[in-house]
């Protein structure tokens, strides 16, 4: 047996020097740079931290990445929840979860330049306006991406398309595994269609929804794609990803892009702890 | 025993293998030395490749492609080119990973300053002939791209900007007249709208740039009403911002963008249409709008979307009119190409960009103003281009884009103002404002 005790090192061994040279390393990197000017030569001590709390820019980005973390996450979670439950009982199930799953397959470039036409302010580009147009002749077309009161709404509606089927099919999983017995004996005891899914369905995938939610979470923190490519972070839809970006090309001040990194990272740090524990304490469970 | 020791023989393999192929590129980091010349009567560069990165695409990259197809003949050389949309970054990424491309076509000269001050570019006048180059362009291309006395970028593409395009037939049929004022163009303006139609086509979404129109608007107006003495002071920031006389370039614009009822689409409409789509309702019947400001390049983007129409005859420009006095000045921007790379394929690809032999290619197949004095105003297609060749050799004042000079922080800033403005023109202190701090910071460093 003592033989053996390395073994366990050797199977571990590479990924862990890959994680300590692309994670670990470049991780406690960044929070060095963010304690450095914006060449990364002088010490600046928390100027960084001071400038990422004070700005309006930086304000802007707090507030919208708010929005998408309360919307997105209750959305996908609860509507991918629901649609779970509900195509659990119909004929035609695997047809709809594919359809709702489809998007997930879009890079979100690609659903990002998809929606663009969607959102277009050109009726005969925009499918929105267009059906707004045509059903009200009167209405004038709305500029879904560059009124500033609904482009952030916009956005986070397309990250809504595309991650409600990644929730849903998660959560579908755990709705088939309630065992039938105890709905049976539910229902046999009164029990309405409400009660056994407030009573037993939530209850008995509770750890599943928190993992579907903490993964959601991480998801909207690091948001930057759609925003990029949408509206560039203009028109007041900034995000702490993307002022990350424009720190580090457009302004070039390295270390106010890493004070940034490091407080996107301390955000996402206690909700990842909390996945895992929560995981590890599935685990035990079987 | 035995099966513990296959293993382990099988698990030190798999360790191997993941560290060989993690180590993978580096083992092939080495570049491959050019090969030797074997045949006798082998071209100067037979084999070898030049990476360009620009922002073209489309069009542009194939006119920029036409252009260096006779040196890669000549050569026997290849140019690989890469277009992005996205250039600063791009290029941030490579050259701090130590992988810039050979050469690099960057949109104005503060991205050129930025790359040649953090020493990532070629000092040009230490291969080129400089007396050539001064013969062949005005020094102000030459001043405008030389930092610490050394020349880092060479402009081969320039534009006209200060011009307002029209369609003859439409202003014909309507009977309106070219204004020569600003008062006469807002009283033409109110003109349009009386007649019952729009007068301006006013786009401003550029992807990540979205904005930039509106900041060539500012700089022809503040060209016009503060003179080219106060323009020069506003863009190297010895006044702020918030300067009544840069106030005064915005409200001027304001009579045009704050005003609904001129605007195609309205005020929405110009947020949300690309600055290419723009001019477009222009040749619609009834036309959608009268007048368009944009530079020489937009005709491009018109002859793409209807072939059918003819320089001159279906459309044309005036010169942006004066606003205080008579001065008609005269605001340019231009491309221009600085090497990351001393190779001597690419050394040869520069000079080779810089003759009036390889401008008059692009020139020829239009939306290309050539600063090379050799480059004959015959080449280019149409009459237009070469009036506006003209426009800018013959003005008394010439001024190049602000916003191209300025930090890109700056820049950026300026670019969401304009788009802050638009919507809520009652903002006009807290934008410039917000725009003064990134500048004052910008230029403190």
């Amino acid at each position: 047996m003592r033989r053996v005790r390395y073994l366990p090192w050797l199977y571990a061994g590479p990924t862990l020097l890959l994680l300590i040279l692309f994670l670990v390393y470049p991780s406690l990197d960044t929070v060095r740079l963010s304690l450095l000017g914006p060449n990364s030569e002088t010490f600046v001590a928390l100027e960084n931290y001071k400038y990422a709390f004070t700005t309006n820019e930086m304000w802007t980005a707090f507030r919208n990445n708010a929005v998408w973390l309360i919307l997105f996450t209750v959305v996908t979670v609860a509507g991918g929840l629901i649609i779970a439950v509900l195509l659990d009982r119909v004929k035609y199930e695997p047809v709809a979860k594919s359809l709702i799953f489809l998007p997930q397959a879009i890079s979100f470039v690609g659903a990002g330049v998809i929606w663009k036409f969607v959102y277009d302010y050109n009726p005969n580009v925009g499918l929105l306006n267009a059906i707004l147009t045509g059903l009200f002749p009167n209405a004038d077309p709305v500029g879904w991406l560059v009124n500033s009161n609904v482009a952030t709404y916009a956005l986070i509606t397309t990250g809504i398309w595309m991650w409600t089927g990644f929730a849903m099919v998660i959560l579908s999983a755990a709705v088939k595994d309630v065992p039938q017995e105890i709905m049976e004996s539910a229902r046999i005891d009164g029990a309405n269609e409400w009660q056994l899914f407030w009573r037993i369905t939530v209850p008995y995938i509770g750890s599943t929804i928190a993992v579907v939610t903490t993964t959601m979470i991480i998801n909207v923190l690091k948001v930057f794609d759609l925003v990029y490519v949408m509206t560039a972070g203009r028109y007041q839809t900034n995000v702490i990803a993307n002022q990350m970006y424009k720190e580090l090309y457009i302004n070039r001040q390295n270390g106010r892009a890493s004070a940034i990194s490091v407080i996107l990272l301390v955000a996402i740090i206690p909700v990842m702890l909390f996945n895992i524990r929560r995981f590890q304490e599935q685990e035990a469970m079987r | 025993m035995r099966t513990r020791n296959i293993k382990m023989v099988v698990s030190l393999l798999m360790m191997v293998a993941v560290l060989v192929t993690a180590c993978g590129p580096m083992a092939t980091e080495a570049p491959p030395e050019p090969t030797a010349t074997v045949a006798p009567v082998m071209k100067e560069f037979e084999g070898q490749t030049v990476s360009v990165i620009a922002t073209w695409g489309g069009d542009e990259q194939e006119s920029f492609m036409a252009m260096v197809a006779p040196w890669e003949e000549r050569t026997g050389a290849s140019v690989e080119y890469e277009g992005t949309r996205d250039l600063n970054a791009v290029l941030t990424t490579r050259t701090s990973g130590g992988n810039p491309p050979d050469i690099a076509g960057l949109p104005g000269p503060a991205v050129l300053e930025q790359f040649a001050s953090d020493g990532h570019l070629v000092d040009l006048s230490t291969f080129m002939d400089m007396n050539t180059l001064r013969q062949q362009y005005d020094q102000s291309w030459l001043d405008l791209a030389s930092f610490n006395g050394g020349l880092y970028g060479l402009f081969t593409k320039v534009a006209v900007k200060s011009l307002i395009w029209y369609n003859p037939q439409a202003f014909e049929a309507a009977g309106y007249t070219i204004p020569e004022t600003w008062d006469e163009l807002i009283a033409l303006s109110d003109q349009i709208v009386a007649d019952g139609t729009t007068p301006w086509c006013v786009g401003l979404e550029s992807g990540a740039a979205s904005g930039w129109p509106g900041t060539d608007w500012i700089e022809d107006i503040m060209l016009r009403t503060a003179g080219p003495e106060v323009y020069d002071q506003w863009r190297m920031h010895e006044i702020p911002w918030t300067d009544s006389a840069v106030r005064n370039a915005w409200e001027t614009w304001g009579t045009i963008v704050g005003n609904a009822e001129y605007l195609n689409g309205g005020t929405t409409g110009v947020l949300a249409t690309n600055f290419g789509e723009s001019p477009y309702p222009m040749f619609q019947d009834p036309p959608g709008c009268y007048l368009h400001r944009q530079a020489t390049f937009i005709e491009g983007f018109i002859t793409d979307q209807f072939p059918d129409l003819e320089a001159e005859t279906d459309y044309n420009y005036f010169a942006f009119p004066p606003i205080e006095g008579d001065g008609m000045p005269i605001l340019s921007a231009g491309d221009l190409f600085g090497m990351f790379n001393d190779t001597p394929a690419a050394r040869s690809l520069i000079e080779w960009l810089a003759s009036a032999e390889a401008q008059e290619i692009w020139a020829r197949r239009g939306g290309f103003i050539s600063p090379n004095r050799n480059v004959s105003a015959d080449v280019y297609p149409n009459p237009l281009i070469g009036q506006a060749a003209e426009l800018l050799t013959m003005a008394d004042t010439v001024r190049f884009d602000a916003s191209d000079l300025m930090p890109t922080a700056v820049n950026d800033a300026f670019w969401s103002g304009i788009l802050d403005y638009v919507e809520n023109p009652a903002n006009l202190d807290g934008i410039l404002q917000t725009i003064e701090a990134t500048a004052s910071e910008a230029y403190g460093e």
